[in-house]
């Protein structure tokens, strides 16, 4: 086949129209002007065809040539990803750096997985052997952390003719030939996958087990389950980029893709200084190896933003498909889907809500349905996940807005961010009113067997309290709040203990940066045993000032980051009800067990 | 004229020149029987009244081009030249930039002649690699109590101040480019200043504070002025911010850039993309917004191996005082904090009149603390703020049901957020405090309350800090 070539008849910014390719595919790799610019075939007209370019274009010309290459855009899959940063269209930031310097310059190009670096691989095929898709051919240690399965691409199946010895190859080099019809087809550690269509699975399982990331609210009152998707929609300075970066260091994954998309430089040299400093509780090894970080900043281009929630996707999917569960967060898909705003508008499509094409609504949901829990191709047996979360940005904070909307669609989980609870420095600042989880009767039976029976009780409990104490609220900000009977000034109290002690996790450093599930469950337990003996008490004619006088309330709210953790919870807990007891006591009055009422405002 | 224009501003003019306009559509010039123009390219244009002005190729295909005309364009005719210039627009840069004073077109405008040697620079700059950003840890003290106690500045940030027109941001502004400097260095920042779409009077009082303290020596101004035109206020901030890079990157100086005001530059990015017929977003404004703007902002930060670092401080006015109009919205969703200027503290004679409850400098935690500034500050900072809050929280509630509904507790949060107010934000635009006297003055207030009430600070530090303790 000759050389596929044309030249560009117009450019406007990102997006370049050219002629002259025939027989050029939808979605075709192109390079495009004298430096070979990496673009994109997004649009194929009877006269022309318009390529997103994931470069700055300045200094284009109309007749410089167009070549096209007959590839799809790919993501490069094999050992070397780990630990590593790449841009929106997968080049590896730290070799630009190394190549041209500090800033980025167009037209670099280097591979995605370095070509002379050797892994040592070790076979689990032998000769003869009958292989299908995602059957896994041998390992590899990529880090300490984790093990590299390499598998026959998804489109791939063959009679095992050659297997290369344990040893060490780089992923150009061969390790298993196969032969099928005659043919052999050479296998090595690299493989490539085009990152606009889904990666094969066998079949699809239920999302039944919480991802749990160690903050309270998430994981009691709004769970996202592995495997599945989750927004965090918040104005700006409400705690995204926070909530995200200390799930991908805390949460149990065991892969983290992390996704900066249209987002700030420093916050990815945050983690990146971060990562490599911070352990894995369990391996006692750093958490870069096990997280790979695509970082297209808000200043480089828009296009390669576009592409980068479909790069980082792909790779995750595929280190699902070796049997892991994977994280994949997006920060923030609203720059994203300003991106697939701006090249509709470039191409002239017809804008529906908000300058946004018609099919935003479609691109959205294809980015979540990509997430999920899955029993993948091949053999031997694996089951991985991509549990996807995603920030969104409304303008002004509205969530009554396109992406917003059409995110929460899709999601199982909403992270409900609040200015007003950002504002007063309650973080993580999670509206509990408004916030909600599709996941949470499922994974409560987790909950229910491995942490304790009578959770859901006062899960319920409490977001029940939570919500009639923002009613009183309302009321207590007119009549001011020692107007209010002692029952609801009760609730006020237990609600306020609940926002400082449980839902309020400032989450920077120190002890309470990643809590258990069962000191959840026993700080929660201790605040609703509280209250249900303290209502007891005010309807046997205690008075509210006397509760609210105990020291044991500032414990309650502070108890949290004590460093002895679970045991200072379960300490406290039985000083707490001892008080009460004596209260009882002094009054004459004796504690049934019985559950408090919460009464309406 | 001509000729020394091109010295300057092009290095090397090469292309044809085109006779004749198809279309004049505002700042838009339409170019038939072009053959290729290159997309940002600079075009000279030659207008029959003798004057020449400076274009920009925003669109380019075979056969037709659009220019956008900067500078004057009134009295341009269709029967014009039109000359590209096979370059996009590039400044030159050496040393001697420092104490210059230039328009939106880099054209000097203190009388003195051109920058004629050194570098030619792109003004729209590349990106920093991600990767090699060094995260931005270096305190600077502005000497402004509630910046530096509360919301403190670090090298590398960006942080803008959202204001009002008729507040005196920049008075705020002018004082920070004053005081400011790195403890324990002894050396000072370089400050390039970017004034955009200003008054006359507004451009003198910055250029008067510069030299009434000497500080022109190491300043370069590039001002566009209310009258200049509106297209060069989309260059000014690009012209500063690559001046900007070369003094921070290349010779190694710490540069604190300030801009003002961004709301114009947004209102002139508006007005070339509504000429364009782009499809606009919300209020008009283009749906890239938010990335242009980002392509300013994300200029600022540190680089791993190099010496130097560009520290930002954009003012913006918010149209309506509405936090939720598009420019301050995207803004605060590029920027590392922001702090808010209010109208209400003004009136009551406080200056700084910084809004406490949505200010943030989100970089704070990185440049604070022991050996950076002290040990107990961040606990101090969380304090304040939070006993401020209630302290506001009860002066709402005392509006409601009269101060003497109020508890006793309450009434003394209220008393706090008073004197939090005139002796801790409250300051003399001539006052210089330093970080220590700051944060003491934090303590004063503080010991109003009582001390079981200051739960966000550590028993040690309230021990060896408290007033009660000390003397
Ligand atoms: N969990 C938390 N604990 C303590 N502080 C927090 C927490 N979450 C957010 N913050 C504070 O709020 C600031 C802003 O948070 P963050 O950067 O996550 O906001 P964001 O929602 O991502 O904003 P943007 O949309 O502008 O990116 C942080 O710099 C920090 O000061
Ligand atoms: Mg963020």
């Amino acid at each position: 086949m000759g050389e596929r070539k044309g030249f560009i008849v117009r450019i406007s910014g990102p997006v370049v129209f050219a002629k002259g390719v025939e027989d050029i595919k939808l979605g075709e790799v192109v390079y495009v002007g004298e430096e070979g610019l990496l673009g994109e075939v997004v649009r194929v007209s009877r006269d022309y065809f318009a390529i997103q370019v994931y470069e700055d274009t300045s200094g284009l010309r109309p007749k410089e040539p167009v070549t096209a290459t007959g590839k799809l855009l790919v993501a490069e899959l094999g050992p070397g990803l780990l630990g590593r940063v790449f841009d929106g269209v997968q080049r590896p930031l730290e070799d630009i750096a190394a190549l041209v310097g500090p800033f980025v310059r167009r037209g670099v190009k280097v591979p995605s997985l370095p070509r002379n670096k050797r892994w040592h691989f070790k076979p689990t095929v032998s000769r003869g052997e009958k292989l299908g898709p995602g059957d896994v051919i041998g390992v590899v240690q990529e880090t300490p952390l984790i093990e590299h399965r390499v598998m026959v691409p998804p489109n791939l199946s063959g009679t095992v003719k050659e297997v290369a010895p344990e040893g060490d190859y780089t992923v150009e080099e061969p390790v298993v030939v196969l032969e099928s019809n005659g043919t052999e087809i050479p296998l090595c550690m690299k493989q490539e996958w085009p990152v606009r269509q889904p990666r094969p699975y066998r079949e699809r399982l239920p999302s039944d087990v919480p991802l749990l990331v160690g903050q309270r609210v998430l994981d009691t009152f709004f769970p996202v389950a592995k495997g599945g998707a989750g927004a965090i929609p918040g104005g700006f300075g409400t705690g995204k980029t926070v909530t995200l970066h200390k799930i991908s260091m805390y949460s149990l994954s065991q892969i983290v893709v992390y996704i900066g998309c249209g987002e700030r430089g420093n916050e990815i040299a945050e983690m990146l200084k971060e990562f490599p400093a911070l352990k894995d509780p369990k391996t006692g090894r750093p958490i870069i190896e096990r997280s790979i970080v695509i970082a297209n900043t808000s200043n480089m281009p828009v296009s390669a933003r576009e592409a980068s929630i479909y790069m980082g996707i792909t790779i995750a999917e595929y280190y699902r498909d070796q049997g892991y569960d994977v994280t994949l967060i997006a920060d923030s898909t609203s720059r994203w889907a300003e991106a697939v705003r701006e090249i509709a508008g470039r191409l002239g499509e017809l804008p529906v809500e908000r300058g946004y094409p018609a099919y935003l609504p479609d691109k959205i949901a294809e980015f979540y349905e990509r997430g999920g829990r899955v029993k993948a191709l091949g053999r031997p047996e694996r089951e991985g996940s991509v549990t996807v979360l995603g920030a969104v940005s409304p303008p002004g904070g509205d969530f009554n807005e396109p992406v917003t909307i059409h995110t929460l669609r899709f999601v199982g989980t909403m992270w409900a961010l609040d200015t007003d609870l950002a504002y007063r420095r309650h973080f993580p600042a999670v509206n509990w009113l408004r916030s909600f989880s599709q996941y949470a009767d499922i994974v409560e039976r987790w909950w229910v067997r491995n942490v304790a029976p009578d959770f859901p009780q006062y899960r319920r409990k409490a977001l029940r309290l939570l919500t009639v104490a923002s009613e009183i609220e309302a009321i207590a900000s007119v009549v001011g709040e020692s107007a209010l009977p002692d029952d609801q000034r009760l609730i006020l109290l237990a609600s306020e203990i609940i926002k400082e002690g449980f839902l309020r996790q400032t989450a920077l450093e120190g002890e309470d940066v990643f809590c258990k599930p069962e000191k959840q469950y026993w700080l929660l337990k201790m605040m609703i045993d509280f209250y249900d003996k303290a209502y007891e008490l005010i309807k046997k004619r205690v008075s509210v000032e006397e509760i609210m006088r105990l020291p044991e309330i500032y414990e309650m709210m502070q108890v949290k980051e004590d460093e002895r953790g679970l045991e200072a919870v379960k300490e406290l807990y039985g000083r707490v009800m001892a008080r009460l007891e004596e209260i009882a006591k002094r009054h004459g009055v004796t504690l049934e067990s019985k559950a408090g009422v919460i009464a309406g405002a | 004229m001509p000729d020394e224009l091109l010295q300057y501003v092009v290095p090397k003019v090469g292309g044809k020149i085109y006779r004749g306009v198809r279309e004049i559509r505002g700042s838009l010039l339409i170019l038939d029987g072009v053959e290729e123009a290159a997309y940002d390219e600079v075009a000279l244009i030659f207008g029959k009244d003798g004057r020449e002005r400076v274009g920009r190729v925003l669109d380019t295909s075979i056969g037709t081009a659009i220019v956008q005309v900067l500078g004057d364009r009134e009295g341009l005719e269709t029967d014009t030249l039109v000359k590209l210039t096979g370059t996009t627009f590039k400044i030159r840069l050496s040393e001697d930039v420092l104490g210059r004073v230039f328009n939106g077109r880099f054209e000097p405008v203190d009388g003195l002649p051109p920058v004629l040697s050194g570098e030619m620079r792109e003004i729209t700059g590349a990106p920093i690699n991600p990767v090699m950003r060094e995260y931005p840890h270096d305190f600077v003290q502005t000497g402004i109590s509630v910046i530096d106690g509360l919301f403190s500045l670090v090298r590398g940030q960006k942080l803008p101040i959202f204001s009002v027109s008729g507040l005196p941001h920049n008075m705020v502004a002018a004082q920070v480019a004053r005081q400011a400097t790195v403890r324990g260095e002894g050396e000072q920042f370089a400050v390039v200043f970017a004034g955009i779409g200003l008054r006359k009077t507004e451009a003198e009082f910055f250029l008067e504070q510069f030299r009434e303290t000497g500080a022109i020596e190491r300043m370069t101004a590039v001002i566009n002025l209310a009258d200049d035109p509106a297209v060069e206020r989309l260059m000014t901030p690009r012209i500063a911010l690559t001046v900007a890079e070369y003094l921070a990157f290349d010779l190694g100086m710490h540069v604190l850039v300030i801009m003002t005001d961004m709301t114009n530059y947004c209102e002139a990015l508006r007005e070339v993309s509504s000429a364009r017929g782009e499809i606009p977003g919300r209020l008009g404004y283009p749906g890239y917004l938010y990335s242009d703007l980002a392509t300013i902002y994300e200029r600022a930060g540190v680089i791993k191996g190099r010496k130097g670092s560009i520290t930002l401080f954009p003012i913006l006015t918010m149209p309506g005082g509405d936090l939720r109009h598009p420019i301050p919205d995207l803004t605060g969703y590029i920027t590392e904090g922001q702090i808010f200027l209010s109208q209400e503290l003004y009136s009551q004679g406080i200056y700084p009149p910084v809004n406490i409850l949505p200010s943030l400098s989100r970089l704070m935690k990185a440049g604070i603390g022991p050996g950076k500034t002290r040990e107990d500050h961040r606990y101090l900072a969380d304090q304040l703020y939070d006993a401020y809050s209630r302290g506001v929280k009860a002066r709402d509630l005392a509006r409601v049901i009269g101060e003497i509904g109020l508890s006793e507790r309450m009434r003394r949060y209220l008393r706090f957020a008073e004197e939090f107010e005139s002796k801790f934000v409250n300051q003399g635009f001539y006052e210089n405090r330093s970080i220590e006297e700051t944060l003491d003055r934090g303590w004063e207030v503080l010991s109003i309350l009582p001390e079981e009430e200051l739960v966000r600070i550590p028993r040690r530090i309230i021990e060896k800090y408290h007033p009660k303790y000390r003397s």
